[in-house]
């Protein structure tokens, strides 16, 4: 008598089949929770360290009014009298120094916008003001002894007694997503970094979208098969593989030095990422055009609908939710580009937001770079802060891919 | 689907007439390319310029000395750069280059100095070394007993020196893209250099050999390239306390609770020792302002004019905030003058 083929004695590598399976599995999930741990390490170190770029410190100071019968006109001065008023033992150029230290640069504004909205005349009066970026982040660090040390001998004193008074408050920092970039820290905000970064993704969604989509409509459904459509495809396969920087040199050759764009401009910034973006589009729109069940064109073209009409009217709505996550993936991957802005000059100090196409502009993670390099302790808090509004951004922008494709997606 | 038609083709011509519109952009704003040294001095002097006057803030952008120079000859034209920040004195290369393009009239502006430093950790030993120490250490040759070159065998500090701690070398450098690590090579490694009688002798008879053998740094792990960023090298620094950092004074002036400078050559870098000289690794700084753009952009001449004003650049003035080391008052007034008589 036979065994049965699928007795034990018949398997005798069964045992050590399980054993390599539950193995595989087990490597597996190893090799998950090491990308999950460095994921979390990531954002739980840079939303501890950024979040405080989104809260400011400020101060209260006492106002009199015998300094604004004297000074009222010129805010600025007004601002450095209230401060030695606040702080009497701030004596010699280095003390001034010190006391001055502890407002922010710009505070003179909040001043005198008070000043302005301000009906009768108390002889004294209270006013919060923004600290320093020092006292902030000082005051954020928790002003410890070693903290403390960074200070001169009487700005310590004062920072001690000002918490013991209990005239320090946290703030909401508008100033961060409104601002411009600023070499001041308690100035800077990514408010035209981030414009910016919206203008050159407009500029690349539009030439992107619309170049991509009708190339790869093109390509797929009308373009004769031979050998020179075959060379098209492959280079757009290897263009997609094509290093950032390059696309930046070709912007700077061909829209810069040909067509004279402005440099530094969204504009530009915008063509050289639709450049790049443009192999992505192409590629997962000819995939999803693919996709489409040829019954359906078939059935189009059966009762006498064009070629075109049979694309347009009935393979293109089916091919479109895939298009456009298509292309929002490629527009993330833009957002996040550095080196190609280089080239055409977009990695700069650029103060005032843009609001023109045409405008100087830098982008987020322009911003998220530049602070990195700052010499200035508080930009780290502020670059921390720019790389979360940027995965925020990335987040949304996802999000939006994937709303999009439930709500379009066709069953058949 | 003819809606989508349309809008394809709405898009397509929005995105040609943007192809076409680009003509008139000669906007009154100044342009400034170059150095990432002078690039936190020169965005101070910017905004404040844009804040306080009628013009626009200027932009900066950080692309290095090179980088800088390069599109600032390019060429006389509206669409050029009108300046370019450098770490370092223009070469006569670059100004052929300019003159080839155009571009003649070049103004050279000092705006003050920068000290390089030596740091390692708060905690860790304290570095009291000289410039041949450094080169000892770092070079990729040195020359053994009999004064022949042999491929560097110091593997810790006190191989170089006894009276050195016995840590392994460990020194983070800037790449040698970076304007730092050209001026930490011709100042600290060249000096400790030339002590050799021999090498220096070779300086007058064979001056390729001699810069090879002075400005090349070894490759074998002991100095180890931490990339552009200053502050990166202040966090590893913090980490490792074997290890040393070389980086710009403005760094160090920043960073002075967790990091600490080494003494070189029997001078602890200070503000003073460096506007004096006496400190052996400083190095100037300047901005090169094309005078043919003098007329064409003019907010460029009041932007030089702030530049160079008191309040900026001198003894007290808010740039020296911010870690630059002004000029003496007597080297100020002549620099001013020529430069003023150069821009009219």
């Amino acid at each position: 008598m036979t065994d049965h083929p699928l007795s034990k004695a018949a398997l005798p590598g069964l045992a050590a089949r399980y054993r390599a399976e539950s193995r595989f599995k087990n490597y597996g999930k190893i090799a998950v929770i090491f990308s999950l741990a460095f994921l979390s390490f990531l954002i739980v170190g840079i939303g501890f360290k950024g979040v405080g770029a989104f809260v400011k410190t400020e101060v209260r100071l006492e106002v009199s009014q015998e300094l604004i019968a004297e000074y009222g006109d010129d805010s600025f001065t007004l601002l450095r009298k209230t401060v030695l008023y606040n702080f009497p033992d701030a004596k010699g150029r280095s003390g001034r120094k010190a006391a001055y230290n502890m407002v922010a640069a710009g505070a003179e504004e909040t001043l005198a916008e008070k000043l302005s909205m301000m009906e009768g005349s108390p002889s004294k009066f209270d006013l919060w003001l923004p600290t320093s970026d020092d006292v902030d982040i000082a005051r954020k660090d928790g002003l410890t002894e070693e903290v403390l040390n960074r200070f001169p001998e009487v700005q310590r004193a004062w920072l001690i007694s000002l918490d013991k008074q209990e005239r320090f408050r946290t703030r909401f920092n508008v100033g961060f997503l409104t601002n411009g970039d600023s070499r001041d820290a308690e100035r800077a905000g990514i408010g035209g970094a981030l414009m910016g970064s919206i203008f050159t993704l407009l500029v690349c969604l539009v030439f992107s979208f619309t170049i991509g989509i009708l190339a790869a409509i093109y390509l797929e459904e009308f373009a004769p098969k031979n050998k020179f459509t075959t060379f098209l495809e492959i280079n757009i396969n290897n263009l997609a593989t094509v290093p950032s920087i390059i696309f930046g040199l070709l912007g700077l050759a061909v829209f810069l030095n040909v067509f004279g764009m402005p440099r530094s401009s969204s504009l530009a910034g915008g063509m050289v990422l639709a450049l790049m973006t443009l192999p992505t589009i192409i590629i997962s729109s000819r995939v999803s055009l693919q996709a489409v069940p040829p019954s359906i064109k078939e059935a189009a073209l059966g009762i006498g609908a064009s070629h075109v009409q049979a694309v347009f009217h009935h393979a293109l709505p089916l091919a479109l939710p895939g298009m456009l996550t298509g292309t929002i993936l490629g527009m993330s991957r833009a957002l996040g580009e550095t080196a190609p802005l280089m080239m055409i000059g977009m990695v700069a100090f650029i103060a005032d937001a843009p609001t023109s196409f045409t405008d100087p502009a830098s982008a987020l993670p322009v911003q998220v770079f530049l602070w990195s390099d700052s010499p200035e302790r508080a930009f780290a808090e502020k670059t921390a802060g720019a790389i979360l509004v940027l995965l925020v951004f990335l987040v949304l922008m996802n999000l939006t891919a994937i709303i999009l494709r439930k709500r379009l997606e066709k069953k058949w | 689907m003819l809606n989508m038609k349309k809008t394809i083709l709405i898009a397509l011509a929005a995105s040609s007439t943007s192809l076409i519109a680009p003509a008139a952009f000669a906007q009154d704003q100044v342009r400034i390319v170059g150095s990432s040294t002078v690039y936190p001095f020169s965005t101070v002097v910017a905004e404040r310029f844009g804040r306080t006057s009628s013009y626009k803030t200027p932009i900066v952008e950080s692309t290095g000395t090179g980088g800088g120079f390069k599109l600032f000859c390019a060429g006389p034209g509206p669409e050029t750069v009108d300046a370019s920040n450098a770490s370092r004195a223009i070469k006569g290369s670059e100004v052929e280059l300019c003159a080839k393009n155009g571009v003649h009239k070049i103004i050279e502006v000092k705006i003050g100095y920068d000290g390089i430093v030596i740091a390692n950790a708060k905690g860790a030993v304290n570095f009291n070394i000289t410039t041949r120490d450094i080169f000892l250490a770092l070079a990729k040759e040195v020359p053994n007993a009999n004064g022949d070159m042999i491929k560097n065998p110091a593997v810790t500090w006190s191989d170089v020196n006894s009276a050195l701690p016995t840590t392994k070398i460990e020194v983070l450098g800037p790449p040698p893209t970076s304007g730092t690590r050209d001026a930490f090579v011709e100042l600290a490694m060249e000096s400790g250099c030339k002590t050799f009688p021999k090498i220096k002798a070779l300086k007058s008879s064979d001056k390729k050999s001699y810069k090879t053998l002075c400005h090349t740094i070894r490759e074998d792990g002991a100095f180890i390239e931490a990339g552009e960023n200053d502050n990166l090298i202040v966090q590893k620094l913090v980490a490792n306390h074997n290890a040393l950092g070389i980086f710009g004074f403005s760094f160090l002036d920043q960073n002075s609770d967790k990091v600490k400078a080494a003494i070189i050559n029997k001078v602890d870098v200070s503000f003073d020792a460096i506007a004096d000289g006496s400190y052996p690794i400083s190095r100037p700084l300047f901005f090169y302002v094309k005078g043919e753009h003098l007329k064409s952009t003019p907010s460029l001449k009041p932007f030089v004019e702030a530049f160079i004003s008191e309040a900026a650049t001198g003894e007290d003035g808010y740039l020296s905030d911010r870690g630059l080391i002004p000029m003496g008052s007597k080297e100020r007034a002549a620099s001013i003058a020529s430069i003023k008589a150069k821009m009219n």
